[in-house]
């Protein structure tokens, strides 16, 4: 790995949220609330990054633990009338002890294997909130009131329907999220993922415990996704099952491929990027899945980097 | 009814279930033993197979069993026509990659899954089946098409059994599966060997479709449950073995048939999908198949 200038490093990193934080003030309304969106699920597109692009292991079943978050957080709020911080930990909570439990068993298979099991492992998850439907509303969904998406600090109280609170709660959850991928990619651990990705036998070799560092790097994954799912369920107020389905699955990857693998800010590029597509076609087309189809295949065909793999690889060799 | 017919009536259904499955998987299970590629397009191709089928035998007048007929002709040399575009314009240039490919095909599912919503429409569509003849059981009636469609699936398991077994296209297939090099080594066209077994793998998907559309109707998201099924059956008969992946069929058509009959359709999807994650996790090799070279 080449030894990056970290002021350089740090510097785009609080550029890019910076501008996010400016955007708010001068963003339309509508725009303003796709945003908030497309931060939230850029985490979700980070947490798969985190496992996909450094680890290298591809999990078609990463919906389960953004719908872990989704649920955990929702039902607690929908069913128990928790607060918003408690809802919050109790989603982050379930994905990480279901990614604990998944990281057990799907790490014990590798390559095409590890795809399949937890795609199977995913659609499980997904039957299952089906089967309960008297709890988790089913393929209906619930709703959760204004009411219950208050945040009381002290004597202010913050309402999460607000489109700035909810941009703003979008966008600290985007930052600290940011900076932590940030700080776990350039720590040690980061660089025994990338060891493992790069060759598993010779860092086994070498004495590191590759599958205590693939389980950790699971458990962070599916963490980081729950947080997003939490935070979707807590700032948009609806859970629905079709989160859990194939279709968010192959989403994340979708974002991760496009924007750059193995890129700290390749996730948002290519959350953004997607649903700016997705938004400007289904003005003349409802063949939403045709461009997610043909752009998947585009990008593995002649893209295989992404868009900030492909630039890091011509111009910047910095970028993290 | 009592419990006895009741339960010859699930295992009958179960036993449709089978045969169509079993081509299904086959289809997949012989283009990942010989290619290594994971096709999750494989049920589009069935979806695609029943599409075409009710387009063909809608354009043709005349007795149901002529538009049938061609239908079970025309319709699988569409889809193996489609494979064949599809394996040479991506998974050839993909240099047949196992992570690639797998994208490839979740792009290529979604593309066949959108135009055949855009040209077919979300209807669910009858094709009518070309005889029927009921066959009167002491306890109950018995379609008896369904029970030709077994006929048909084993006949069609036998063929390719022997093609794989007997014939020069067989060996070939067998010594690409074995060794890729040094089968190119000695003279073997494997990127002709590749092509024709995803073309293959694709129609019997076809072929299967067609048989099942007179049962079950046409409907653009009708590869779903099939392309699940089909990851189970050869998963647990052992990736790339044949036999296991019939006597899987069998295992998994019957027993769906009958758990779905007096359970919850939901929790028999929900204890399948988790038993083969097991198998796949304990045992990767699958319960008839050989440890991987």
């Amino acid at each position: 790995m080449r030894d990056a200038s970290p002021a350089k490093t740090y510097a785009l990193h609080i550029g890019v949220i910076a501008l996010l934080f400016a955007l708010n003030f001068v963003l339309p309304d509508y725009h303003q609330g796709l945003f908030a969106r497309i931060m939230t699920l850029a985490v979700f597109a980070m947490g798969y990054n985190l496992l996909f692009g450094y680890v290298g292991l591809l999990s078609l079943g990463h919906a389960m633990f953004f719908s872990a978050g989704l649920y955990g957080a929702g039902l607690t709020v929908y069913h128990l009338g928790w607060g918003v911080p408690e809802a919050f930990v109790a989603g982050v909570a379930c994905g990480a002890l279901l990614a604990l439990v998944i990281g057990l068993l799907a790490l014990r298979t590798s390559g095409v294997a590890f795809m399949i099991v937890t795609m199977m492992f995913a659609q499980v998850f997904y039957l299952l909130i089906l089967y309960f439907a008297a709890w988790t509303g089913g393929d209906q969904g619930l709703v959760i009131q204004q009411a219950s998406r208050v945040i009381a600090i002290g004597g202010a109280s913050f309402d999460l329907t607000n489109a700035t609170v909810r941009y703003m709660s979008a966008l600290a959850l985007f930052s600290i999220i940011l900076l932590v991928t940030l700080a776990v990619v350039r720590s040690r651990f980061g660089r025994v993922l990338v060891a493992i990705r790069e060759n598993e036998e010779r860092t086994k070799m070498l004495g590191y415990d590759t599958v205590a560092n693939k389980l950790a790097a699971v458990v962070a994954s599916g963490a980081i996704c729950a947080a997003s799912g939490a935070a979707y369920a807590l700032l948009f107020g609806y859970v629905g099952s079709g989160f859990a389905s194939v279709q968010y699955s192959i989403l994340p990857l979708l974002w991760v491929l496009l924007g750059g693998a193995a890129t700290t800010l390749g996730p948002l590029i290519g959350t953004l990027f997607m649903y700016y597509v997705t938004d400007i076609t289904s003005g003349f087309t409802s063949a939403y899945l045709l461009i997610v189809g043909v752009a998947l295949i585009l990008l593995v065909l002649f893209f295989p980097k992404g868009i900030l793999g492909s630039i890091r690889e011509r111009w910047l060799g910095w970028l993290p | 009814m009592h419990f006895g017919p009741h339960l010859l009536l699930a295992a009958l259904e179960g036993l449709v279930t089978s045969a169509v499955l079993a081509l299904t998987a086959l289809g997949l299970s012989l283009v990942f033993g010989v290619m290594r590629v994971v096709n999750v397009a494989h049920g589009e191709f069935f979806m695609l197979g029943a599409v075409l089928a009710w387009a063909v035998s809608t354009a043709i007048s005349g007795h149901p069993a002529i538009g049938f007929v061609a239908a079970l002709v025309i319709a699988p040399l569409l889809v193996g026509l489609v494979a064949l575009i599809a394996e040479r314009l991506v998974l050839r240039r993909l240099h047949y990659n196992p992570e690639g490919t797998i994208v490839a095909t979740i792009g290529m599912l979604y593309i066949i899954q959108q135009l055949a919503l855009t040209f077919y429409g979300p209807e669910a569509r009858p094709v009518e089946p070309p005889f029927s003849y009921r066959i009167l059981l002491p306890w109950f009636g018995y379609s008896g098409y369904k029970l030709s469609v077994v006929a048909a699936s084993a006949i069609l398991l036998v063929i390719t059994w022997l093609v794989l077994t007997r014939t020069k296209i067989g060996l070939i297939m067998r010594a690409t599966q074995y060794d890729r090099e040094t089968a190119q080594a000695f003279g073997i066209p494997v990127e002709r060997v590749y092509a024709g077994v995803f073309a293959v793998g694709a129609m019997l998907a076809a072929i299967a479709a067609v048989l099942i559309v007179p049962i079950s109707q046409a409907h653009y998201l009708m590869g779903q449950d099939p392309l699940l099924l089909s990851f189970i059956v050869v998963i647990i008969g052992g990736l790339g073995s044949l036999r296991g992946t019939v006597v899987a069929a069998v295992l998994i058509g019957l027993s769906d048939g009958i758990v779905s009959m007096f359970f919850s359709p939901t929790l028999a999807k929900i204890i399948a999908t988790l038993v083969v994650a097991m198998v796949l996790v304990f045992r990767p090799q699958g319960l008839f198949g050989t440890t991987p070279r």
